[in-house]
């Protein structure tokens, strides 16, 4: 998942949970970015026709946008659901935006032969809790080293 | 979430080791499964190609995962178990269609692509990366490039043999 990705993921749970457009700002705390490195990359989503960017009102996914935003958090999904249950990682969501950098499309579809994804996914995704709503969090002391 | 540098500790790489395992112990098993399904049909006529294909891909597979767990070893960390592995791919496995050459042939391109791809990402992470880690960076790396190259090489055998098959 490249840093383009991810953006197109964080704008969508923000527009999904405001129901209206993501704010610049809302964006560089959701990344952990400046605000600079968030306008810069917000234009090249607009350059690939991914984003509409309306000064003072924020940033809307375009069709196009909303589908490869989808798509990655699918894969997102797919990680996540893999570090906790057949792994059985304790802190799934962090180490799942640690390595979704390194996990290819390709590489997930393979993995998702043997998670349990939900046939709803990803709108089953809990944009506040940053996971599933199927997915159970593991027990504290899980056994992944 | 945060944009950050992929790789940059043992804990990371430990995560992405145990999922090229078990990237491996999903081709082994479908391969086994697929053995299984194609051998016990009623109308089967062996196709020695497809059974080498299949055998070599369970094989290499195998082999893969163990040069892999030790890489996981020397960072003090688990594999993950094959048997549980196995039961996964059982539990999700469908049997292939009638055409089922096809379907097998292009479920070991997908494993053998995928695998390719991981490795490759991952060689790309590390060597991008600045930090240190406490397994020898050298041995690390010439471990996974040796196993993409093998991967590479089952590319182009299942390619091959299906270009016969048609």
């Amino acid at each position: 998942m490249n840093a383009a990705d991810q953006y197109l993921k964080a704008i969508y749970l923000i527009q999904e949970t405001e129901n209206g457009p993501a704010a610049t700002g809302a964006i560089a705390d959701a990344l952990d970015v400046s605000p600079a490195s968030a306008n810069e990359m917000i234009g090249k989503l607009a350059d690939d026709g991914l984003a509409d960017h309306e000064k003072y009102k924020g940033v809307s996914l375009t069709d196009d946008g909303i589908g490869r935003a989808r798509d990655v958090l699918e894969r997102y999904c797919i990680i996540e659901r893999f570090l906790a249950t057949t792994l059985e990682v304790e802190d799934y969501r962090g180490e799942a935006t640690q390595i979704q950098a390194v996990v290819d499309q390709v590489v997930a579809d393979r993995v998702d032969l043997i998670v349990d994804r939900q046939p709803d996914c990803p709108d089953c995704f809990l944009p506040d809790e940053d996971r599933c709503e199927y997915l159970e969090i593991p027990a504290e002391g899980g056994p992944a080293a | 979430m945060s944009v950050t540098d992929p790789v940059s500790s043992d804990r990371q790489i430990v995560r992405l080791l145990q999922m090229g395992i078990v990237l491996e112990e999903v081709v082994e098993a479908r391969a086994s499964k697929h053995y299984e399904s194609l051998t016990s049909r009623e109308d089967y006529e062996p196709d020695p190609a497809i059974q080498a294909l299949l055998e070599e891909a369970g094989t290499e597979s195998a082999e893969h995962r163990e040069r892999l767990e030790a890489l996981i070893d020397e960072l003090g960390a688990e594999t993950v178990a094959f048997d549980r592995i196995q039961t996964l791919v059982e539990e999700r496995y469908s049997q292939p269609d009638p055409d089922a050459f096809d379907d097998i042939l292009y479920d070991q391109l997908h494993g053998e692509e995928s695998a390719y791809k991981f490795y490759d990402d991952l060689i790309a992470a590390i060597e991008a990366s600045d930090a240190a880690f406490s397994i020898d960076r050298d041995r690390l790396l010439d471990t996974l490039e040796a196993i993409r190259e093998e991967e590479a090489e089952g590319v182009r055998e299942v390619t091959a043999l299906m270009s016969e098959e048609r």
